[in-house]
C-alpha cells in the first residue's frame, strides 16, 4: 500500500518533469516589450528585422563625407580604418579572391547593414538613422559593384539584393556532442 | 546601459610607456629567451620592493623578477591607432601548470574592439526570441543559480604555426586555459522554455561593436558557460567583465564577451563573427570549428637557450576540442621513435593538460615533438600527415586545413639554441 503510494508520487513528479513548462528557480523578470527592442539589433539573412527606412547610393555620398571618410578614406580604399571597397583581382573576379572585405564578401547584404547599424561610426555608434544606414548600405555596394547607382534599398530590397557571394561558402557542420570535428578524418 | 569607454588618451599613454619599457630577452633563470622581440618587462626598479606595504598586504603582485607579458601577435599592432585591441598572445614558454594567469590569458576581440568598462550593478542579461518566457537579470540574479565551475581552454581559430615565427608565443600564444565558474546556459535556457524549432542562439556582447556569434542550440544545451568567474575571482574586463560565455572545445570568438543578450532563433544568423569566419570548403569549415587534438612544447621552445648538456624536464600543454587528453607522447629525433609522456593530474574535457618527460641532451642536435590523442581517438597530426590526407604533393606549399592542430618541432642546436622547425 505504502509503496503504491510512492509510485503514485513518483509518477506525479514524473509528470511535471515531463511538461517542464513552469519555472524552476523564479529568478529573474519579464522584460518589458521595450526593453527587449532596444536591444535586439541583430539582423538575419530574411532581413525580417529591417526597420522601415530606405537609401540609395547617391544619397549615401554625403552621409560617407561626413560620418566615414576621416578614417576609411574619401573612396574606401586609402583610409587608415579597414577598406571597404574589393581588391583588384585581375581576371578572377571570384568573390573570395577580391578580400575579406565586407560589403563585397558577405553572403547576404543584411550582413552589411547590421554591421554599419551596430558598430559604426567608431565612438559614434548607433547615431545613425535607419534610413543613414540604408544608403551607407547602398553606397558601399554600389562601390563593389553589387549594385546600381540609383537602386533603392530598403527592408524589402535589402535582403533581395544578390551577392556575389551568396552561394560560394560552406555552411557549418551538423555538430553533435562527442563526435570528431569531421567524420572520417583521423586528426 | 552602464558600459563606459576608456580614456582614449590614458589608454594611448599606457601603451606608449608600456612600449617603452619593453626589452629584448626575458630574464629566465635558467634557460633563457634569445632573439625573441619585446617579450618581458624590465625589472621596475633597482630598488627592492617592499611586498608588504599596506597596499600589496591587501592586494599582491607578482616579485618584480617576475617580468613576461602578452604580446600583440598576428602582425597587427594593440592598441592600434584607434586604441582598438585585437589579438593578444599568452607567453607560454612561461607558464607553469596547466591554468594561464588572468593577466596573461590570452584575448582577443570582434577583429579590434574597446575593452569596456562595464558597472556590474548596471549589467542585464536578456534572453528572448524563441521561449515561452523572455527573462531578463541582474548580475545578483545570475548568481543565485545552481552553478557549475570547470577548466576549458579557449583558442582562437587563428592560433596557427609557420616557419617565420621564433617562440611559442608567437606560434601558440593564442590558446589559454582558466577555471572558470557561472551558470550553464542550458539552465537559464531550460528556464526561459526554448520553443520547438528554436535551432540556434544568438550570443551578443555589450561593447562598442556588440559582437554576436551565432551557436547551434545543441551545443548550447550541452556545455556552454554562462561565465562571471575566473581562476576564483570576477571575471577580468579584458575577459568579458561581467558576464560571458565560455564555448568549450569551440573557436575562441564564439565565446562571447561582454554578454548582454541571447535570442534563441531558427536560423544560422550571419552575424560579422560568423562572416568573418566563413569558409569556401566544408571540410575546412568542419575543421575550423571544433579545435582538434593539440598539444606544444613550452619548454625547451623557439628562442629560449639551453645552459648547457644534462638533464632537462621537457614540459608543454596538451589539449582538444573533442573531450578529454588520453594521451601524449614525445618525440626527441624528430618524430622517428615516441615515448610517453607523464600527464599531470586528470585531463579534463576541452581543457589544458600538463605534460612532462625526462630528458638528458647529449649535446647534439635534437628534434623535440609531442603529439597528443584525445578520448574520441582523434590524434595530433604531423604537417606530413595533414599533406598526405589531402593528397597535396611534397614540397608543394600548403597549410593545414580547418585550425592548426599539427606538430610543432623545435629543433636544439649543438649550441643549445633552440629554433621553430617547421620546413
Amino acid at each position: 500500500m505504502r509503496s503504491l503510494r510512492l509510485v503514485a508520487v513518483l509518477m506525479f513528479l514524473g509528470a511535471g518533469s515531463a511538461l517542464a513548462q513552469s519555472p524552476t528557480y523564479g529568478l529573474g523578470r519579464a522584460p518589458t516589450a521595450e526593453e527587449v527592442r532596444a536591444w535586439d539589433i541583430s539582423i538575419s539573412p530574411t532581413g525580417e528585422e529591417l526597420p522601415p527606412g530606405s537609401g540609395t547610393a547617391s544619397g549615401g555620398a554625403l552621409i560617407y563625407r561626413r560620418n566615414c571618410a576621416r578614417c576609411h578614406g574619401a573612396d574606401g580604399t586609402e583610409g587608415r580604418a579597414p577598406r571597404l571597397v574589393k581588391r583588384d583581382a585581375g581576371p578572377d573576379v571570384h568573390p573570395w579572391n577580391l578580400g575579406r572585405i565586407l560589403p563585397i564578401r558577405s553572403p547576404y547584404a543584411t550582413a552589411v547593414w547590421d554591421y554599419i547599424n551596430r558598430g559604426m561610426p567608431l565612438n559614434r555608434e548607433g547615431t545613425l538613422t535607419a534610413d543613414e544606414v540604408y544608403a551607407l548600405t547602398a553606397l558601399l555596394l554600389y562601390w563593389n559593384d553589387v549594385i546600381a547607382e540609383d537602386e533603392v534599398l530598403d527592408a524589402q530590397s535589402l535582403p533581395m539584393v544578390e551577392m556575389p557571394n551568396r552561394d560560394a561558402w560552406a555552411p557549418l557542420p551538423d555538430w553533435k556532442p562527442g563526435t570528431p570535428r569531421l567524420p572520417g578524418y583521423p586528426y | 546601459m552602464g558600459a563606459e569607454r576608456p580614456d582614449r588618451r590614458v589608454f594611448l599613454k599606457r601603451g606608449a610607456a608600456l612600449a617603452g619599457g619593453l626589452t629584448l630577452g626575458a630574464v629566465e633563470p635558467v634557460m633563457r629567451q634569445a632573439g625573441a622581440s619585446g617579450q618581458s618587462l624590465e625589472p621596475q626598479s633597482v630598488e627592492p620592493q617592499d611586498y608588504s606595504s599596506p597596499e600589496l598586504i591587501a592586494y599582491g603582485q607578482r616579485s618584480r623578477h617576475v617580468t613576461s607579458v602578452r604580446i600583440p601577435v598576428n602582425g597587427r599592432p594593440s592598441p592600434d591607432e584607434f586604441g582598438l585591441v585585437f589579438h593578444i598572445g599568452t607567453p607560454l614558454q612561461d607558464q607553469v601548470g596547466a591554468i594561464t594567469p588572468s593577466a596573461l590569458h590570452y584575448f582577443g576581440t570582434t577583429r579590434g574592439s574597446f575593452v569596456p568598462d562595464i558597472d556590474p550593478k548596471e549589467h542585464r542579461l536578456l534572453i528572448h526570441g524563441m521561449v515561452d518566457r523572455e527573462l531578463i537579470f541582474t548580475m545578483d540574479e545570475l548568481k543565485r543559480f545552481p552553478s557549475v565551475t570547470r577548466l576549458h581552454f579557449i583558442e582562437c581559430a587563428g592560433n596557427r604555426s609557420n616557419p617565420r615565427l621564433t617562440t611559442v608565443q608567437e606560434s601558440h600564444g593564442m590558446t589559454s586555459c582558466a577555471e572558470w565558474t557561472g551558470v550553464l546556459l542550458r539552465t537559464l535556457l531550460d528556464e526561459a522554455g526554448v520553443q520547438e524549432g528554436g535551432t540556434w542562439i544568438v550570443a551578443e556582447g555589450v561593447e562598442e561593436v556588440k559582437g554576436t556569434s551565432s551557436l547551434p542550440i545543441a551545443k548550447a544545451m550541452d556545455d556552454i558557460i554562462v561565465a562571471y568567474g575566473m581562476n576564483g575571482e570576477p571575471l577580468r574586463p579584458q575577459q568579458g567583465f561581467p558576464l560571458r560565455i565560455v564555448v568549450p572545445g569551440f573557436e575562441g570568438i564564439l565565446s562571447v564577451k561582454w554578454l548582454r543578450r541571447i535570442k534563441v532563433v531558427d536560423r544560422f544568423y550571419m552575424t560579422y563573427n560568423d562572416y568573418g569566419h566563413l569558409r569556401r570548403d566544408a571540410d575546412d569549415a568542419a575543421l575550423s570549428y571544433q579545435i582538434g587534438p593539440k598539444s606544444v612544447i613550452t619548454s625547451p621552445s623557439g628562442g629560449q637557450q639551453l645552459p648547457g648538456t644534462g638533464f632537462y624536464e621537457v614540459r608543454g600543454l596538451a589539449w582538444s576540442g573533442g573531450g578529454a587528453v588520453t594521451r601524449v607522447e614525445v618525440s626527441t629525433d624528430g618524430g622517428r621513435s615516441w615515448m610517453d609522456a607523464d600527464i599531470r593530474g586528470t585531463p579534463q574535457r576541452m581543457a589544458h593538460s600538463a605534460f612532462s618527460f625526462n630528458w638528458t641532451w647529449d649535446g647534439r642536435e635534437a628534434v623535440l615533438m609531442s603529439r597528443c590523442t584525445d578520448d574520441l581517438g582523434q590524434v595530433q597530426p604531423s604537417r606530413d600527415q595533414v599533406r598526405e590526407f589531402w593528397g597535396i604533393p611534397a614540397g608543394q606549399p600548403f597549410s593545414v586545413k580547418g585550425q592548426d592542430n599539427s606538430i610543432q618541432p623545435w629543433r636544439v642546436e649543438g649550441d643549445g639554441s633552440v629554433h621553430n622547425a617547421i620546413a
